[in-house]
């Protein structure tokens, strides 16, 4: 028999678990990652301006935000225990409808796509591989344990500049941002209508378009900064 | 027109299943794909075999029983201009000489009876969860008594529309029931007669849906695609809102 569902839960908690929830829950994290991405980029912008400006930015991320409401330095890890929350649920809801998915698959000897993007189907191998990447990046300019041409005492600034002064860095760099911008391809538009912005036939097209700009603004806004130091415009 | 059918075939849930081949000759462009399945049983029939079991009802794209994949694509939609049950879909989609492929839907809601029959009785209990109005029954009241708005009691329609084929299932990555649910949502929650359950059903037809282990919706569209009603994809978005404001209501609790 087709298990009917258990008589525990209220008809209400069942909602509060349910895929839709679940989703929700995905949806709102990753907004709230992409909002991040879009700061983080605009602050990388620093660099143009010189060292003492994009150190002094760096230096204000870790000191003074928020005082004196907080005391100095606290902010920095307020934020650090949120992103990280937001990623682990990310994960969480992204793991646990991904079980549910496959068990709900059918296996065909022939079947067409025809509405799937790439990044659509590449949503969880890529967000994995992301995930590699992200750890990557962060135990190299966050955590300081890969140091990829610069030394546990340069600052912000030369850490970027002695590392993509090395065109393979670059290159390692745009595949990392490459990826997330895919995974956003398709996120930014399935967020939005899980939360329900597709209303329309005209409405779904935008979505898509904002999808595809937000995407673009953000491979161009990362991947700024490391060109122009391999080109010699950062020195 | 002479055609070779790659059909599956599986004596039942637990048997190991496989594609068998079959050539039919003397096919007219105007049989409807079910006919040509007809011709077929009745050529095995009279050589002794076991036909292909298939479902089927109305023929005339109303009841949804009859949905197959061909080629791929539920109710063979990508051989098919127009969106199509697999009754409706005539042999003329099909050049002369063509290799069609037919499988069952599949997808872990819907578990195998035999061949191209499965199980769509999943559908039914997500129905009775909620999909529905309590009112009296009684004399018919007067049409005009109680106004629905011109937009609403179109989309209302529209999404009425839906014939509870099964194809979106069998079409998505996921094995999501997310549009069928939504249209029956949608339907409802677009009357006045819908408002008093609006949110109560949107909670236990979610419910019932993840408990027949449909997948969750990830907005690919696959299902939009390759229904015959062309319910719209902004259903499920419809079906997202609702829900979403329910969790902060009472009912249900
Ligand atoms: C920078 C980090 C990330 C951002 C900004 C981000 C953003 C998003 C957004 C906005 C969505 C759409 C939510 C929805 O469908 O309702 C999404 C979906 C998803 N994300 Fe992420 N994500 C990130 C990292 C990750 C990581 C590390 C993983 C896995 C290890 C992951 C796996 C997924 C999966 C599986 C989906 C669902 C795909 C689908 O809807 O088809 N994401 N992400
Ligand atoms: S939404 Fe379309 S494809 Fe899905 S069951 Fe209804 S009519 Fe069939
Ligand atoms: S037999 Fe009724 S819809 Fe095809």
């Amino acid at each position: 028999m087709t298990p009917v569902a258990t008589q525990t839960l209220t008809v209400h908690q069942k909602a509060v678990r349910s895929s839709v929830a679940m989703k929700v829950l995905m949806a709102v994290t990753g907004i709230f990652l992409i909002l991040f991405l879009l700061m983080h980029a605009w602050g990388n912008l620093k660099a143009f301006f010189g060292p003492e400006a994009y150190d002094h930015y760096a230096e204000w991320l870790k000191s003074d935000i928020l005082y004196p409401l907080i005391p100095k330095g606290w902010f920095i890890w307020i934020f650090r225990v949120f992103m990280v929350a937001c990623i682990v649920l990310h994960m969480l809801s992204a793991y646990l409808l991904t079980v549910r998915s496959w068990g709900a698959r059918g296996r065909y000897q022939r079947k067409d796509r025809r509405s799937q993007t790439f990044a659509a189907r590449t949503m969880r191998w890529g967000g994995i591989i992301l995930l590699m990447l992200l750890l990557f990046h962060l135990g190299q300019f966050t955590v300081k344990l890969f140091l990829t041409g610069f030394t546990a005492t340069s600052t912000p600034y030369q850490a970027v500049v002695l590392t993509f002064s090395q065109w393979y860095m670059v290159i390692l760099y745009a595949l990392f941002v490459g990826t997330v911008c895919f995974h956003l391809r398709h996120g930014i538009w399935s967020a939005l209508t899980t939360l329900g912005a597709n209303t329309s036939p005209a409405a779904r097209r935008g979505l898509n378009y904002t999808a595809i700009f937000v995407a673009a603004l953000l491979f161009a806004g990362f991947m700024a900064m490391p060109v122009a130091v391999l080109f010699g415009g950062i020195k | 027109m002479k055609i070779t059918l790659n059909i599956w075939r599986q004596a039942n849930a637990k048997a190991e299943g496989h594609l068998e081949r079959y050539q039919l000759d003397g096919v007219s462009e105007d049989m409807s794909f079910l006919e040509t399945l007809d011709m077929l049983n009745e050529q095995l029939t009279t050589e002794d075999k076991e036909p292909v079991a298939f479902d089927q009802d109305c023929r005339e794209g109303i009841c949804g029983m009859c949905g197959v994949v061909i080629n791929g694509a539920p109710h063979g939609r990508y051989s098919s201009s127009v969106p199509t049950t697999t009754c409706q879909l005539h042999m003329r989609s099909f050049a002369d000489g063509a290799e069609i492929t037919v499988e069952p839907w599949r997808a872990g809601g819907f578990p195998l009876i035999k061949d191209l029959v499965v199980d769509r009785s999943a559908f039914d209990r997500i129905i009775q969860a909620g999909g529905f109005i309590s009112v009296n029954t009684g004399s018919a009241p007067e049409a005009h008594s109680v106004p629905a708005p011109k937009l609403e009691s179109d989309r209302a329609f529209d999404n009425a529309a839906c014939i509870g084929c099964g194809a979106c299932v069998a079409a998505c990555p996921n094995g999501s029931a997310m549009l069928f649910t939504a249209a029956k949502i949608t339907h409802l929650a677009m009357l006045p007669q819908g408002q008093p359950e609006r949110y109560s059903r949107v909670k236990s037809m979610i419910a019932q849906h993840d408990a027949e282990g449909f997948g969750g919706c990830t907005n690919i569209g696959e299902c939009a695609s390759v229904c015959p009603k062309e319910i719209p994809l902004e259903s499920i978005a419809q079906l997202n809102r609702d829900l979403m404001k329910s969790l902060f209501r009472r009912e249900g609790k």
